[in-house]
């Protein structure tokens, strides 16, 4: 009898590791679905679609105010098409369907095609033969202040991102040239043609790089402050226009003379040479983590397609880069969104925000399904810090670059830039601000492409975006 | 026929676009929910079976068990046919009714004493098989039925055989050299299928030896430790068990391999009780997997393709990604059967039958399934436990655990929740060789069963006496 149960103990304790290994598989495949699978079924990989669009009608897509972005018609022998109303005018943000999807329209393409109509309702359609509603997405987007940059920027290359800085929703997005996604099937091969400079399938608001130009002495000027917090308002520097750093000539635009400065009055008028010299006392490892805290070189996690901005100068860099970088030139390549980002941060306190497009995903009734709450990158940079940034930021409207937007009812705080990405002096126009200044709504990141000055092209556009969400 | 062109037939024979709306749509749109319901009461008398003495309670259960897989095979047969207005469908459920009545009714005559729940698992599984394999390619389904049809009347001979052969355990090593001769044939007039070279092609039948020489490999394993499990020949067992491990690795048939090594160790640490061996087995496991992952390509592709399939979509991650598709957007219901686009997951009728099943019938049934594989585990180990000769424990305990690993091995695979290494879901995938051993593996647990009970009867008529 005794032999007979040798082993027998052996056995329990493998049968019960087994199972519980089993146990943890079930649990997991029940993870997977409950929690994980939404995100990944939505992928462009995956060819079900169609096998969804047959039982559901793909849901709209509508503007943060009720306005419809993109809806699906079906014709009378049941064909369906997606129809974008506004036409080319949120094309990037809300993107295609059609010929690889992009936008909104990639990020949320299941549950558009997912119904949370009731249950009854939808078995009673199936049973009918006919498709149920999906759900509507609902956006983050102003579709009047859409409107607004989007005349703006007019016939203009450029593109311009709003954020609201308290939580990082997108309020509107625009890229120019911009293509009608109505029509994108019958136009692609016009659009990929290589000889087509437009590149208007790019988003250029999130992919693409600009030098940042003087909008970089942003963070130029935060690293100073937070090495100085005692002494960095008694900066000084004394601009003739020109200046010579180890043989490396600095000039002002326009070699315009701008006497004797401090930091704020070097913020305001955009003197290179005063922050090429501020550059030559800053720890740049430091001042890389700051730049990496703003998420440079970093993946953002946000739903939509984008390239990292870049920042690449190391403590081994010379003094030629070194003085280029912290005035905004150099190898430093940002898109709109993240220079979006680094206003809002300052807008918010210190505090990042990570930009998101869908507010919430509700059915046919409205009932909210999805509701998607505001991500927090973290504490960037100090409260007091970005207390003392938004100041200087006022004083580029009241005695800068940008007092063109004094005649505006609230107070706003911005910097100006000027990008010159060709050895001809050939510039690009920026501004980022934010306002009102005090409490801050909306913070804008404006780059037109081969303009000129920021305060000459950028300004106004900026001033037209305020205008139209505050005034 | 297509599904539409049946969809326009349909609507010829009842006139109307509404009449073939509502049929086919209350059809597909109800069978979903039945079969997950029936599935689940099935599953959940595979459990509660147990509990409670009542003989006759247990009977009664045993044959709601028998209706619920009449009623899931005859529900899913009506969808297919439905989908295509195929009379083969009709012929093909009548073959598989008349096989799974049959094999039901004979097993239950030989097999007397033998768990009754272990072959309603296995036809409950065999069916699933069939009808999965129906919808994804009939001529599968087809030569499915075949090789189970030819397996099952072999497996009623196998009570017969065990009784004339008591002395089973003399041939240790004559089942050592057995095994590795034939999966060393592989080397010969080998041939290699989705990247492992371990068939071979007769005619137009092809057949993996490591199938079948898992099964005489568990012979030998148990043969040897029942005589002894002193150090020296725990390490000659050791040291012939691996080479079979190391010519599978060889045939870059890691999942064979793994499922060998894993037996291996259980059946020692049982017959040893010696916990050192299974933890030194596991430490040495660890090692070459390391060793494997740094210097095969291939091994290093598996891994890629499990800890980072949405970077690589289109290569390493294809597979595990196009399964996470199906069944993700499967959803815990299904899609219905017919509904989903089993086409799009590589190698859906066989080592990736589980995504295709979860995308059709759902996450719910699929998890069933997987309960009702433990379920068999269980009853196996149950078995092995009330063997009294040492060599039918070792045996029914290898199988069990071959047979589960195997099982782990797919169902993990496919899920991503460990890497796939390619092997076949048991029963349920579409193979002759998977579908012939792993019959043959219930047969011999449940046939050495029947001897084990044989044996104490007389043992105890003895004593009477």
């Amino acid at each position: 009898m005794k032999e007979r149960q040798q082993g027998n103990r052996q056995i329990m304790i493998l049968t019960y590791s087994i199972s519980f290994v089993f146990l943890c598989m079930a649990g997991y495949l029940a993870y997977f679905m409950a929690v994980q699978s939404q995100k990944v079924i939505n992928n462009p990989y995956n060819k079900r679609q169609e096998v969804l669009a047959k039982k559901v009608q793909k849901g709209k897509i509508v503007s943060a105010d009720g306005k419809v972005l993109a809806k699906t018609e079906t014709d009378k022998e049941g064909n369906d098409t997606r129809v974008y109303p506004y036409h080319d005018m949120f094309c990037h943000i809300v993107g295609r369907e059609k010929n690889s999807m992009t936008g909104i329209e990639g990020q949320q393409c299941y549950p558009l095609l997912t119904s949370h109509a009731n249950p009854l309702k939808q078995l009673g359609n199936t049973l009918r033969g006919q498709k149920s509603p999906g759900d509507t997405v609902v956006t983050t987007l102003d579709y009047n202040l859409q409107k607004a940059a989007y005349n703006a920027l007019g016939g203009q290359k450029g593109a311009v991102v709003a954020l609201e800085p308290k939580t990082g929703k997108i309020l509107a997005m625009v890229s120019k040239p911009a293509y009608d996604p109505n029509h994108v099937t019958e136009n692609w091969e016009a659009l990929t043609k290589d000889s087509n400079e437009d590149s208007a399938l790019l988003n250029r608001a999130t992919q693409g790089l600009y030098p940042p130009g003087s909008t970089f002495k942003v963070l130029t000027a935060i690293e100073y402050i937070q090495e100085n917090p005692n002494s960095y308002q008694k900066f000084h520097y004394d601009c003739k226009g020109s200046d010579s750093f180890s043989g490396n000539v600095i000039n002002c635009y326009g070699k315009t003379v701008h006497g004797s400065l401090d930091l704020q009055s070097a913020f305001a008028k955009s003197c290179n040479g005063a922050f090429a010299k501020i550059g030559t006392t800053l720890d740049i490892s430091d001042f890389r983590k700051l730049t990496e805290k703003f998420m440079f070189n970093k993946e953002i996690s946000v739903d939509f397609e984008y390239n990292k901005s870049r920042f690449s100068l190391t403590k081994d860099s010379d003094i030629g880069e070194l003085t280029q970088t912290v005035m905004g030139q150099g190898k430093t390549m940002i898109t709109p969104l993240e220079n979006a980002m680094i206003a809002a941060t300052v807008a918010n306190q210190g505090k990042m925000m990570i930009p998101y497009a869908v507010d919430h995903v509700e059915n046919d009734v409205g009932q909210v399904v999805t509701q998607y709450e505001p991500k927090e990158k973290g504490q960037i940079i100090e409260k007091s810090v970005a207390k003392k940034v938004k100041r200087m930021m006022q004083a580029v409207v009241t005695e800068g670059t940008a007092r063109s937007l004094q005649s505006l009812s609230f107070s706003i705080a911005g910097k100006t830039g000027s990008a010159e990405f060709d050895s001809e002096g050939t510039s690009h126009a920026w501004f980022i601000g934010f306002a009102p200044a005090d409490n801050p709504e909306i913070a804008v990141s404006i780059v037109v492409e081969g303009a000129g000055t920021g305060s000459e092209y950028a300004i106004p556009i900026a001033k037209r975006l305020f205008e139209e969400y505050l005034g | 026929m297509d599904k539409k062109e049946a969809a326009k037939k349909l609507i010829e024979m009842f006139g109307s676009l509404n009449a073939i709306g509502v049929i086919h749509s209350i059809v597909v749109e109800l069978s979903k929910y039945a079969i997950i319901l029936l599935f689940a009461v099935y599953t959940w008398h595979c459990f509660t079976v147990f509990f409670g003495k009542n003989a006759e309670r247990k009977e009664a259960v045993y044959h709601r068990q028998n209706k619920i897989m009449y009623a899931i095979h005859f529900i899913c047969s009506l969808v297919l046919y439905l989908n295509s207005l195929d009379g083969k469908v009709v012929l093909l459920y009548l073959a598989q009714f008349a096989f799974l009545f049959f094999v039901n009714k004979a097993y239950l005559y030989v097999y007397q004493n033998a768990s009754k729940l272990v072959l309603n698992n296995m036809l409950m599984l065999l069916m699933i098989g069939f009808v999965m394999l129906g919808r994804i390619n009939q001529a599968y389904a087809i030569r499915q039925l075949v090789f189970a049809v030819a397996i099952c009347l072999v497996g009623l001979f196998i009570p017969l055989l065990i009784e004339k052969f008591h002395y089973f355990d003399r041939f240790g090593k004559v089942y050592a050299v057995l095994g590795i001769f034939m999966l060393a044939l592989v080397f010969v007039i080998g041939k290699s299928i989705y990247g492992a070279k371990n068939w071979i092609v007769i005619g137009s039948f092809a057949m993996q030896p490591s199938e079948f020489v898992k099964i005489i490999y568990v012979f030998f394993i148990s043969a040897m430790l029942a005589k002894s499990a002193e150090f020296r020949n725990v390490v000659i067992t050791g040291a012939i068990a691996g080479i079979h491990v190391l010519i599978l690795v060889g045939e870059r048939d890691l999942g064979a391999a793994l499922i060998y090594y894993f037996t291996f160790l259980a059946v020692l640490y049982v017959a040893s009780r010696q916990p050192l061996y299974l933890g030194a087995g596991f430490g040495a496991g660890a090692i070459a997997a390391v060793i494997a992952w740094k210097f095969f390509s291939h091994v290093q592709r598996r891994v890629t393709a499990w800890s980072d399939p949405w970077g690589t979509l289109d290569d390493e991650g294809f597979q595990v990604t196009q399964s996470l598709f199906a069944i993700g957007t499967g959803g815990w219901f299904g899609m219905g059967l017919g509904e989903g686009l089993p086409g799009k997951i590589p190698i859906a009728e066989s080592d990736f039958i589980f995504s295709a099943i979860s995308e059709e019938l759902g996450a719910f049934f699929a998890i069933c399934l997987v309960l009702v594989e433990v379920s068999c585990f269980i009853l196996f180990i149950n078995i092995a436990l009330k063997m009294t000769r040492r060599f039918y424990k070792l045996t029914a305990l290898g199988l069990a655990i071959e047979y589960i690993f195997q099982v782990f091995l797919t169902i993990g695979g496919v899920t991503k929740f460990i890497p796939s290494t390619g092997v076949t879901l048991p029963l349920v995938s579409y193979g002759g060789s998977s579908v012939i051993s792993t019959v043959i593996l219930f047969c011999i647990i449940q046939g050495m069963y029947v001897l084990n009970c044989q044996e104490e009867e007389n043992i105890e008529r003895e004593a009477a006496r």
